[in-house]
């Protein structure tokens, strides 16, 4: 436990040394403002319910882009060799790692705190979405930043993590989408596979078991899977 | 304090380390001695639980690898090959992050191990500086205080003084014969001159096998008995000279050589049992009105041994 906690403070504030951080939750805010406020005068609601539906496609790009060092860059300049020769064993690094991106992440949605500050100015705002919203973006950012772990993990060049990082969290954020290109016997199975109705249900205020259970399962597949991959390579 | 038995590694189909037995004891110095691509660094990786061996077993104090890798990790302080470290960091975050990992978690003795720490690497001056603008010499060193971070009883370090200027050798080997005093050490090289200079013993690997293993002392002594004399002459031809010296011992080779100042002739006499040959030589020498302008007995260094046993291999 101790040992997770040490890595994960040790990754977060690498964040913060290198301008990542500042670039990252720069464009980040400049993507999701953009995309709501245009829209938002529009339709004359005092909601965050567009945010939201957003959220899971710019986190599919931009939490790949957090992530993709995690592994790659270690590997890369062989630090990786020191890290594994101290006294932690692999669960340590994977989930200290993946605690550190999914905390950089909640960093980066603290500023969009002003969104619902702002609107309560111009209308009455129902606080069971907004709060819904922010946990579902908790877990889809931890679900999200598991996938891009583990995309780092498995090779040394950053950019090729990015863009597996990519594939896979956009295929879970667009899978209930597609789901007319599927055979109707595993129209179900697909829909509960893809995150965006998970995260939908949790965003509209409703917290549901089964959804919570969705992302937890999908963060403990993929840091497993991490964990293997660890394993395999040494 | 390291036993290693039977230790195997392949990549794939490729046999890095092939069945290779080592022990070392407490308080012992020793090198490990071989070409590129011997197989040295993959042994001290799974030495330090960095790769799996395929086969075989190591033994650290009284723990197992694999079940016992977390005990073993802290028993051992390594530096891996060019001291890899996180750049973007200060030395001074660095080692302390280090410090944490490995478990000094009190912040007064943390401070303490790293003035400690700072004097015996000399880091003082370089604490507060961010680890990618260190010089090459310097990385090193904060590789070596993050070896030593634990106070630890087995150091292994991997060719850590490759790519160094001459001064900077020589610090990390007096560093090295300093700690060497009270812990174990084991430290892999391609360089003889250093194994020879810092080793209490010697581990000669090629090709994934150990084909030499013994004190450095005796190594060098069992080359000691054909060592190489070199005589430079004048006012001698070579016909008479060769002559002159064949008649002195069957058991020699001579050999004319290149001179190396004009008006002389030389020759390198190889033989046994060199200080009864010395003595001959020279009194046949006497006898003649020829003036001995060399006369040495060149000392073969490891050089030698290591030749010919990476080569017989071949």
């Amino acid at each position: 436990m101790k040992q997770i906690k040490i890595i994960a403070i040790k990754e977060f504030k690498d964040y913060f040394i290198s301008p990542i951080a500042y670039i990252v939750i720069s464009l980040f805010l400049i993507v999701t403002g953009w995309f709501f406020f245009s829209t938002f005068f529009m339709y004359g609601r005092a909601d965050l319910r567009d945010f939201f539906s957003l959220l899971p496609i710019t986190f599919s790009f931009f939490i790949p882009a957090i992530t993709m060092r995690l592994f790659s860059e270690e590997k890369n300049v062989g630090s990786y060799e020191t890290l594994l020769t101290m006294p932690v064993s692999f669960t340590d690094i994977a989930v200290g790692k993946f605690l550190a991106a999914t905390l950089f992440t909640a960093t980066m949605l603290v500023p969009t705190l002003s969104y619902p500050i702002f609107i309560s100015f111009v209308g009455q705002v129902d606080p069971g979405p907004v709060i819904g919203g922010y946990i579902g973006a908790i877990f889809l950012a931890g679900a999200y930043c598991a996938i891009g772990l583990f995309a780092s993990s498995l090779t040394r060049n950053q950019i090729i993590a990015f863009i597996i990082g990519c594939a896979g969290c956009f295929t879970l954020t667009i899978m209930d989408r597609m789901l007319f290109f599927m055979p109707s016997k595993i129209i179900a199975i697909i829909e509960y596979i893809g995150a965006n109705s998970h995260f939908m249900n949790i965003s509209k205020g409703i917290i549901d078991s089964r959804d919570i259970i969705y992302f937890v399962s999908v963060i403990f597949v993929f840091i497993f899977s991490t964990y293997l991959v660890m394993h395999e390579k040494n | 304090m390291i036993e290693i038995k039977n230790l195997t590694k392949y990549y794939k189909d490729f046999c890095a380390v092939d069945n290779i037995n080592l022990k070392v004891s407490k308080g012992e110095i020793l090198g490990l001695l071989g070409p590129n691509g011997a197989g040295k660094t993959t042994t001290l990786r799974m030495l330090t639980g960095y790769f799996k061996p395929s086969a075989g077993s190591i033994k650290v104090d009284k723990f197992n690898l694999p079940e016992n890798m977390i005990q073993i990790k802290s028993l051992i302080g390594y530096l891996p090959e060019s001291a890899p470290l996180y750049h973007n960091m200060l030395v001074y975050d660095y080692l302390e992050y280090v410090a944490k990992i490995k478990g000094i978690g009190d912040r007064e003795k943390r401070h303490d191990r790293f003035l400690k720490l700072s004097e015996i690497c000399g880091l003082s001056s370089i604490m507060a500086k961010p680890i990618s603008d260190l010089s090459k010499g310097l990385k090193q060193r904060v590789g070596i205080a993050h070896a030593m971070m634990t106070d630890p009883e087995i150091l292994i370090l991997d060719e850590p003084t490759s790519g160094l200027d001459p001064n900077q050798i020589a610090e990390i080997r007096d560093i090295i014969r300093t700690i060497g005093k009270e812990k174990t050490i084991v430290f892999s090289t391609h360089i003889l001159s250093e194994a020879e200079a810092t080793c209490d013993r010697i581990a000669i690997i090629n090709k994934g096998r150990i084909v030499a293993d013994d004190t450095t002392s005796n190594l060098k002594q069992s080359l000691e008995q054909d060592s190489i004399i070199k005589l430079s002459l004048q006012g001698a031809s070579v016909e008479e000279a060769h002559t002159l010296l064949s008649n002195i011992s069957s058991e020699i080779h001579i050999q004319h050589t290149e001179p190396s100042e004009k008006d002389m002739i030389s020759f390198e006499i190889r033989g046994k049992n060199n200080k009864n040959i010395r003595s001959r030589i020279y009194l046949k020498i006497k006898e003649t009105d020829w003036i001995i302008c060399e006369f040495v007995k060149e000392s073969q260094a490891l050089e030698k041994v290591f030749q010919t046993l990476t080569k017989e291999v071949k």
